[in-house]
C-alpha cells in the first residue's frame, strides 16, 4: 500500500508547497450494512498550461527548460505520484497546422521522461481551437474521456476544441449518461481545461454552457474539478462543488480585472519561475477530502 | 439567426416592447446605432462612448473570419461574421469602464483581442 502519512506531508508541505484542503468531511463508501469498502489513499500530479513553443525572452527567458526541470521536479518526489493529469494548453498556439504537430510532438518528447508512466493529456483551446482538436486527438486521443483509479471516477471534459469554448450537446448528453451510472456520493473528480462556472467572462475566462455541466454535476455529494487556462492559483465554490485552478509552466497571468487588459507577467529576474509551478493532489478517499500542494519548478 | 432576429424585430414593433426589454436584446432599432468592426485581432473602434440611460444599438460586423463580441457587464453577446450585420441592444445602466472581448478563438492574437465600452453619466 502506497498511502501517504502525515510525516511525508509535512516533507512535501516543507518543499515549498502551499496546502489547499478541499473536501467535505464526510465519509464515503459507507454501504447500508454499515461496513466499509476500503480503498488506498492515493495522489496524482496536475500540470497545466505547459504552452510548448512559447517565446518571449521578457516573460520567460527559460521556454525550453522550465517544463524540464518541472518534470525533474516530479521525478525527484519521493513517493512518486499514481498518475499525471495535464489540463490543457500542452502547446503555445500556431496558425500554422504543421507547427502545431511538432509542438505537440516536442512536449510529448519532454514530459515522456516523467518517471510516472500513467499520464493523461486534456486539450486547451492552444492545441485544439483552430483545428477542432484534429492535431490532439492524432498524437493523444479522444478529447473528452473517462477513468477510474481507486474508486475516483475521474471525468476529463473538452471545453477547448470548440472555438466558442462550448462543451456541446453532444458532450453533455454524454457526461450526463456517464453520472446515470454514479451513486450520489461517488467521489468524482472532473479534470478540463477552462472554468464551468463564470471566473471572469471580461477576459473569457468561462465556459458558454459550462452551468449545464455543473448542473448535472450538482446531484452528486462529492465533486471536485481541476482546471487550468488562467495560469494561477484559484479556488471556487458552486455549491458543494469545489474547483481549483493550476499555475502554469509558461507564464503566469494578471489577477482577473486587475489589470485593463489580460496579459502574461514578466519575469523578475530577482525571482525567477515565480508564479509558475505545479501541484501534487493528496486524495484521501475514505474522508472524502483531496490536499492540494503547489509546488514550484524549483526549490527556492 | 437572421430569423429570429426578425421575428424579434417584429415582436418589438407589433407589441411595443421597448429596446432595452427585448429577450438579450437582440433585433432592436432603437437607439443610438454604432458601428463596430472586428478583424484578427482587434475591434474598432476599439473604445466607445456611450450614456448611461441611453439605449444603444451596435451593428457588428467581421472582416474575415468569425469573431465573437461578449460584454458580460451588460448580458450582451453575439456571433460576428463576415457578410452580414448583428445588431445587438441594451440600455447601460451604470456608469464605467466596461471590457469586451471577443469569445470565439481565432488565432494567434485572440487573446489581446477586446475593447472598452464607456458609460458616462
Ligand atoms: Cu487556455
Ligand atoms: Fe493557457
Amino acid at each position: 500500500m502506497k498511502s501517504i502519512d502525515r510525516r511525508d506531508f509535512m516533507k512535501l508541505a516543507g518543499l515549498g508547497g502551499v496546502v489547499f484542503a478541499s473536501g467535505l468531511g464526510f465519509p464515503v463508501f459507507g454501504s447500508k450494512e454499515g461496513k466499509s469498502i476500503v480503498q488506498d489513499d492515493f495522489h496524482f500530479v496536475q500540470f497545466s498550461d505547459t504552452h510548448w513553443g512559447f517565446n518571449g525572452a521578457a516573460i520567460n527567458p527559460d521556454a525550453q527548460g522550465t517544463l524540464k526541470k518541472a518534470v525533474a521536479a516530479v521525478n525527484s518526489l519521493e513517493e512518486q505520484p499514481d498518475f499525471v493529469v495535464f489540463t490543457g494548453d500542452l502547446t503555445h498556439t500556431t496558425d500554422d497546422p504543421k507547427m502545431r504537430r511538432e509542438r505537440l510532438k516536442g512536449f510529448q518528447d519532454v514530459v515522456s521522461g516523467l518517471r510516472a508512466k500513467t499520464v493523461y493529456f486534456m486539450a486547451g483551446e492552444h492545441d485544439a481551437a483552430l483545428d477542432k482538436g484534429e492535431a490532439f486527438q492524432e498524437r493523444f486521443g479522444k478529447l473528452n474521456y473517462t477513468f477510474d483509479h481507486k474508486g475516483v471516477h475521474f471525468i476529463v471534459l473538452d471545453n477547448a476544441s470548440d472555438p466558442a469554448g462550448l462543451l456541446g450537446e453532444t458532450q453533455l448528453k454524454w457526461l450526463q449518461d456517464n453520472l446515470k451510472k454514479r451513486h450520489a456520493n461517488a467521489p468524482i473528480v472532473v479534470l478540463t481545461h477552462r472554468p464551468l462556472f463564470d471566473l471572469y467572462p471580461q477576459w473569457d475566462w468561462a465556459t458558454r454552457d459550462g452551468a449545464s455541466a455543473i448542473k448535472a454535476l450538482m446531484p452528486f455529494q462529492n465533486v471536485t474539478v481541476f482546471y487550468g487556462h488562467i495560469h494561477q492559483e484559484h479556488h471556487h465554490m458552486t455549491g458543494h462543488i469545489a474547483h481549483h485552478a493550476a499555475k502554469s509552466l509558461m507564464f503566469p497571468l494578471a489577477a482577473p480585472g486587475a489589470v485593463p487588459k489580460r496579459a502574461p507577467i514578466a519575469w523578475d529576474t530577482n525571482a525567477p519561475y515565480q508564479g509558475l509551478g505545479f501541484r501534487d493532489i493528496e486524495a484521501y478517499i475514505k474522508k472524502s477530502r483531496y490536499e492540494i500542494h503547489e509546488l514550484p519548478v524549483v526549490k527556492g | 439567426m437572421k430569423r429570429l432576429i426578425i421575428l424579434t424585430l417584429l415582436m418589438g414593433l407589433v407589441f411595443g416592447i421597448p429596446a432595452h426589454q427585448t429577450a438579450f436584446g437582440v433585433g432592436s432599432t432603437k437607439g443610438k446605432v454604432i458601428r463596430l468592426t472586428a478583424k484578427k485581432f482587434a475591434y474598432s473602434p476599439a473604445e466607445i462612448t456611450v450614456k448611461k440611460g441611453e439605449p444603444v444599438v451596435l451593428e457588428l460586423t467581421s472582416k474575415d473570419s468569425k469573431h465573437g463580441f461578449n460584454l458580460p457587464d451588460f448580458g450582451v453577446r453575439a456571433d460576428v461574421k463576415s457578410g452580414s450585420v448583428s445588431r445587438v441592444s441594451f440600455t447601460p445602466d451604470k456608469v464605467g469602464r466596461f471590457t469586451f472581448a471577443c469569445d470565439i478563438y481565432c488565432g494567434s492574437g485572440h487573446e489581446d483581442m477586446s475593447g472598452t465600452l464607456v458609460v458616462t453619466e
